[in-house]
């Protein structure tokens, strides 16, 4: 997979990740992208060395008096202590890294899709409100409505690709739009396009018809 | 004052006693190696203590790092927001977590500072935002048994040059990276920020992106 990635998550949203910021459903898409990219885990590492050394720079408070003792009586007392988890790692035929799979209870046949018009299906997927976070599937050669963005969304591809104005997007690519983006994505012939999509505003589509449908299927 | 450092306290402790010695004894031997800046050896002690935490649940090693990073976790919390009570609290936990997932500490990886930092963040998430944040898959290879030592080495010093980097930017561009990592600025507000120095950190990171890159396989 890294190596045929060319589009990565922007320094913005890699420090916000780093930061603990994010919404969760922004989380997910992050965490899912660097599963399949190599670069941006390497690129993550030192914006969390940005954070080590921010925490390590800062004045310092008091602790409680006996703070150190209570917490080697926690340890002692086995607090915390939770049996490991298995390495987290999909098989290898998987197309859903491990936090996806966390988010959807299972791999691509455990998604429960809804048809939501145009032949696109569409698994939203159940996370904090300030943000949602949905798996699409577009049919091979199908187009998404022409449409735009109030806030920011990011589309993660996980199998097919899918081409609009600005590139083309294949598996383990990730699509930043902002407000400036009006897009119309076509999924590519060949394989359904399958993408992990979140955004924190509502999209904008241009023309009456998706608007109406929109109320319906919640995009 | 504290019984925790009677070897009695932990009866694991005496027959890991061996291994203590010999996981400080590596770190010493890199110490003598590379006589650099007082700076990195003070990681490389941070490395060696953690080490000795993890390899042999040394319990003084364990003392000293929670009398530097304590203090410092909990500063670090109270500026995202917590009361001087929840960031206590919050940071016994971090200095718990950091004793029960030693196994974790990769010093190739990542370096202490580091490390305890993604463990502040995340509880920082849990007891604050009270919302929950995957982690990326792990890779499919573990940690290596005895990482390289010039791999440790060489990230000690990346860090301590990043560490540096961003000491010496000006006040104003130092405070907006503060802001962002105490959680007071919002992903949009970073991305608009233009007085973020995501460039000036940015070529120090280039600079220590091939080192991680190589680290991470």
């Amino acid at each position: 997979m890294t190596g045929t990635i060319k589009h990565h998550l922007t320094d913005d949203l890699l420090m916000a990740y780093s930061a603990g910021t994010l919404p969760e459903a922004f989380n997910l898409v992050v965490a899912t992208h660097i599963s399949m990219c190599d670069e941006c885990r390497a690129r993550l590492a030192s914006f969390d060395a940005v954070g080590g050394e921010v925490m390590a720079g800062v004045e310092t408070v008091e602790l409680a008096e006996n703070s150190l003792t209570a917490v080697m009586e926690k340890i002692q007392a086995g607090a915390g202590i939770s049996i490991d988890k298995p390495k987290s790692v999909r098989a290898p035929d998987s197309i859903f890294p491990m936090p996806l799979q966390e988010y959807v209870s299972g791999d691509l046949d455990a998604v429960k899709w809804r048809m939501v018009g145009g032949g696109v299906s569409q698994a939203i997927l159940n996370t904090s409100k300030d943000a949602t976070v949905r798996l699409l599937k577009i049919p091979a050669g199908t187009a998404v409505p022409d449409h735009g963005h109030r806030g920011t969304e990011l589309t993660l591809v996980l199998q097919g690709a899918f081409k609009d104005e600005t590139d083309r997007f294949g598996a383990g690519d990730i699509e930043v739009a902002n407000e400036d983006l009006h897009h119309t994505p076509v999924a590519e012939q060949g394989e359904d396009c399958i993408c992990l999509a979140a955004s924190d505003a509502p999209l904008r589509f241009n023309g009456i018809l998706p608007r109406i449908a929109q109320r319906f299927v919640g995009i | 004052m504290l019984t925790t450092t009677d070897p009695s306290a932990t009866p694991e402790i005496a027959g890991l006693a061996a291994k203590a010695a010999r996981a400080r004894k590596i770190v010493g031997v890199m110490k003598a190696e590379s006589v650099t800046a007082n700076e990195t050896s003070k990681r490389l002690a941070w490395v060696a203590q953690m080490t000795a935490v993890r390899d042999a649940k040394d319990t003084d090693a364990f003392a000293e790092l929670f009398a530097y990073f304590g203090p410092r976790v909990k500063s670090f919390l109270m500026k995202s927001g917590a009361s001087p009570d929840l960031a206590e609290e919050c940071t016994q936990d971090v200095m718990v977590t950091i004793w029960n997932k030693s196994h974790m500490f990769d010093p190739a990886k990542a370096s202490v500072s580091t490390w305890i930092f993604t463990i502040a963040r995340n509880r920082r998430i849990d007891h604050l935002r009270k919302q929950r944040r995957v982690e990326p898959e792990d890779l499919p290879w573990g940690p290596e048994a005895e990482a390289p030592q010039e791999d440790i080495m060489a990230l000690q010093q990346e860090t301590e040059l990043l560490g540096k980097a961003i000491a010496e930017l000006p006040d104003k561009q130092r405070v907006l990276i503060e802001k962002a990592y105490y959680g007071e600025l919002s992903h949009s507000e970073i991305a608009a920020e233009t007085g973020l120095p995501l460039g000036t950190i940015k070529s120090r990171i280039r600079l220590a992106l091939d080192r991680l890159r190589h680290a991470i396989g």
